[in-house]
């Protein structure tokens, strides 16, 4: 705006800010969404303290240092620019990244891929906002191609088996079946499916289908091998929750993700028949195994590498659910789901352009 | 009696009426001098009837219509024309004012009412509106007699109140429809017989429940028949133009036309109160309801004031701080203008005036997150973070693709932003950009 003479002559007494309205806004900064998210992983990595112990806490305090002090170095050494720690996605993604590996994954590995999960994955694009991959899976991905044995090298919990069988039924199975011993459950799940499968395995074994069953309980509250922060369904459901609450993640993505999961497990359950107790036991073995119920609520979930549009996030769950799927079914790795995610993050730019909501009064023009 | 009623999108903002909603209009008492803009609405601007050194009267005509789309302008207080000159304006740009010492005599021109509307002629209701000088009053400013005009191919079926007033802290039309209940029913039934209106709805929010009371105990009388009180869900945009159709018809404007397109005529509750004082007592626009308030108003009020009342003489009598005072509004906080000078007078739209005593938002952003909260917020189906990047970007074929101008401006998307873009900005920037590209290819 020009200036008058009248006011030119006069300064006025008070300075008045000029912005675009509106005036107001709400109280939800990036620095409290990711705070939050921070907050809802507590109960999770609570659970894997007290299965695996300290060096859980340990190699998950390794992540976040690096990938605090890889993003602190990035700004002050490469971008010259005030540092971003302040808004705490660093520490999801070290906290994040730290749930996706074996709590006994030596140190100096963890700290690796925090580098390369911040430095890689989050800042060669440009920093929070830009990168296109969930950077924590990115740092998990880097890890099982560079390391594959410590990174599916699994110990038992504290007072329980690393497959969530009970020792019973894992000495029935180790006569029968190779490697059940330190295994966790979704590649027993397939080891065992295989062999009964087998007409002459299946006359020799005791084991049923049915038997799984006994597993449940611990892959629910978490008592089995796996992943730092990936075992405990509990514990990810109720700090979820917490993030519903908040308004930070929808409940459609991952109930949608998890569903699609569930629904072609019990499809293709391999019994013959959809309903039976065997037929209904695979699926939910199927959802609470492994990495997807962290996957589906705390990795899909990511708003960065997710769409925006809410018909774009469902496209986004049900490609994550049926490429969780095949590759658990069909794939090399009995774990299929950070590799899900990682793909269909790729996908998110085209999802976004195509799913876009429906215009009001997209009728005709007028 | 009804359900609530309500629309896609939207946000929750704090209400902040409290301060208000139980304060009476009261009379402000008129300035020493009075700032007259010969352009309050959208159209073309009045031409000047005075000159320097006339003497007028409250409700003197001062400004004659430039065309349809405009508005006559009446003076607001008696006295003397001390100039025609531009002078600062609340919507940023100076304009032609006349500014006008008052005597302090109020002395008026005969008001002339219209003698048993309801046998009127549907010309010459609408020809005493227009020489009233009545316009939108909830902030488009859009000259009411056009809107009462429609051409014959578009017939209108709905007339809507809008008495939602979902801007948080303001509370001049919810006191108007406690204090006026009558006049603006009266006002609704003029209008009603004008465009022949089979339905007629008055959309009131649901945190007015004192509102809705008033109103739809005084429509129990017979002679509204044909006219409902819609209850509205409290959510912001509730009182936007097309969402308030949405809401009770379940209609949608389409893109790029107007409520008569889908047969229906909205104005807003202050602007029939006008009306209803036109045509039956003859007084024309010259005064209205304007709301004070927010955090650095020492004593915030619902004031009845003249048009042209400069807002420092209205910050002064609700005793606010200028030293402390970082940001002044016109209107509500969510699509209010910030203003850059006090002595801007108050005009035909101006709903409240707020005095905020810290800037916000602030000046700083953060990249987009991708949250998607604008995209759940937005009432009109946009993808408000994709228009911001496009804009920004100076990408403006992409911002039209994504329909920028289908934006209704409302600042839901800003308000839930967590990294605080300042998306309206954008928004309009885009829409300039986009007019402006139209406007070229079509010179060519």
């Amino acid at each position: 705006m020009d200036s008058k003479a009248s006011t030119a002559q006069q300064p006025p007494a008070v300075q008045l800010h000029l912005s675009s309205s509106p005036h107001i806004r709400s109280e939800q900064t990036v620095s409290s969404i990711m705070l939050s998210v921070s907050l809802a992983l507590i109960p999770a990595l609570a659970a894997s303290v007290f299965f695996f112990g300290a060096k859980a806490l340990l190699l998950t305090a390794v992540c976040i240092v690096f990938c605090l002090a890889t993003e602190w170095a990035i700004t002050k050494f490469l971008l010259k620019r005030e540092n971003t720690l302040a808004d705490f996605s660093a520490l999801v993604t070290g906290l994040l990244l730290a749930f996706n590996l074996p709590p006994d994954l030596p140190p100096w590995m963890a700290a690796l891929g925090s580098i390369f999960a911040v430095g890689v994955a989050k800042w060669a694009f440009g920093g929070l906002g830009h990168n296109f991959i969930n950077p924590a899976l990115a740092g998990r991905a880097f890890l099982l191609a560079s390391y594959p044995a410590a990174m599916t090298t699994w110990g038992a919990p504290r007072n329980g088996t690393t497959s969530g069988l009970s020792t019973q039924a894992i000495s029935d199975l180790s006569g029968h079946v190779d490697g059940i011993t330190g295994a966790t459950p979704l590649p027993v799940l397939s080891s065992v499916l295989d062999a009964l499968r087998n007409d002459r395995l299946r006359q020799e074994m005791s084991f049923q289908v049915l038997d799984l069953q006994s597993a449940l309980p611990d892959l629910f509250i978490g008592r089995v091998g796996g992943c730092i922060g990936e075992t405990s369904a509990l514990a990810l459901l109720l700090g979820a929750v917490f993030l519903w609450y908040k308004r930070i993640i929808g409940f459609r993505l991952p109930v949608i993700y998890i569903g699609t999961v569930f629904f072609l497990s019990w499809l293709f359950n391999g019994s013959g028949t959809l309903f039976s107790t065997e037929a209904l036991i695979i699926p939910v073995y199927q959802v609470l195994a492994g990495g997807l119920m962290l996957g589906a609520l705390y990795m899909a979930t990511d708003m960065v590498t997710s769409p925006v549009t809410t018909r774009g996030r469902v496209i986004f769950a049900f490609g994550c659910g049926i490429l969780t799927f095949l590759i658990r079914k069909f794939g090399g790795y009995p774990e299929g789901v950070s590799y899900s995610i990682l793909l269909m993050n790729l996908t998110v730019p085209l999802i976004d352009r195509y799913a876009r909501p429906k215009l009001y009064g997209k009728v005709k023009k007028v | 009696m009804f359900g609530t009623f309500s629309f896609r999108g939207g946000v929750h903002p704090p209400h902040k009426k409290s301060q208000t909603a139980s304060k009476p209009i009261i009379e402000l008492a008129a300035p020493a001098k009075v700032i007259i803009p010969l352009s309050q609405h959208i159209g073309a601007p009045a031409k000047p009837t005075v000159k320097k050194g006339d003497e007028v009267k409250i409700g003197q005509v001062l400004g004659e219509a430039g065309g349809f789309v405009s508005a006559q302008i009446h003076s607001s207080v008696s006295g003397k024309v001390v100039n025609v000159a531009p002078h600062p304006h609340p919507l940023g740009k100076d304009v032609l004012s006349v500014e006008i010492e008052n005597n302090g005599n109020d002395e008026t021109v005969e008001f002339e009412p219209l003698e048993s509307w309801e046998s009127a002629s549907r010309t010459d209701i609408i020809k005493k509106i227009a020489e009233s000088g009545i316009v939108g009053k909830g902030g488009a400013t859009f000259p009411s007699h056009v809107k009462l005009s429609p051409p014959e191919d578009k017939p209108i079926d709905t007339l809507i109140l809008n008495g939602a007033e979902c801007e948080p802290y303001l509370t001049a039309d919810h006191r108007l429809m406690l204090e006026k209940t009558e006049g603006i029913l009266e006002g609704t039934r003029i209008v009603q017989q004008v465009l022949g209106a089979k339905s007629t709805w008055i959309g009131i929010e649901d945190n007015k429940p004192d509102a809705v009371a008033a109103v739809s105990e005084k429509l129990s009388e017979p002679r509204y028949q044909g006219m409902s009180v819609a209850k509205l869900r409290t959510k912001y945009p509730q009182g936007g133009e097309k969402q308030l159709i949405q809401a009770i018809t379940g209609r949608e404007v389409p893109s790029g036309g107007l409520p008569m397109h889908v047969g229906c005529v909205v104005h807003n509750i202050g602007t029939v109160y006008a009306i209803w004082e036109a045509i039956t007592r003859g007084i024309p626009l010259y005064r209205r309801v304007v709301t004070v308030t927010g955090p650095s108003v020492g004593k915030p009020a619902n004031f009845l004031v003249r048009i042209g009342t400069p807002i420092q003489f209205i910050l002064d009598t609700c005793e606010v701080d200028m030293q402390t005072t970082k940001k002044l509004i016109m209107g509500g906080p969510m699509m209010g203008l910030a203003q850059s000078d006090p002595s801007a007078p108050v005009i035909k739209s101006t709903s409240g005036i707020l005095a905020y005593d810290k800037i916000y938002p602030g000046i700083r952003s953060h990249a987009c997150i991708n949250c998607g909260n604008c995209v759940r917020a937005c009432p009109a189906g946009l993808v408000p973070s994709a228009l911001g990047k496009y804009v920004d970007k100076e990408r403006y074929e992409d911002a039209e693709e994504w329909n920028v101008l289908d934006c209704i401006e409302c600042g839901s998307c800003a308000f839930v932003c967590p990294s605080k873009i300042n998306l309206v900005h954008f928004m309009k920037l885009g829409k300039y950009h986009v007019m402006a590209a139209r406007k070229a290819a079509s010179a060519k």
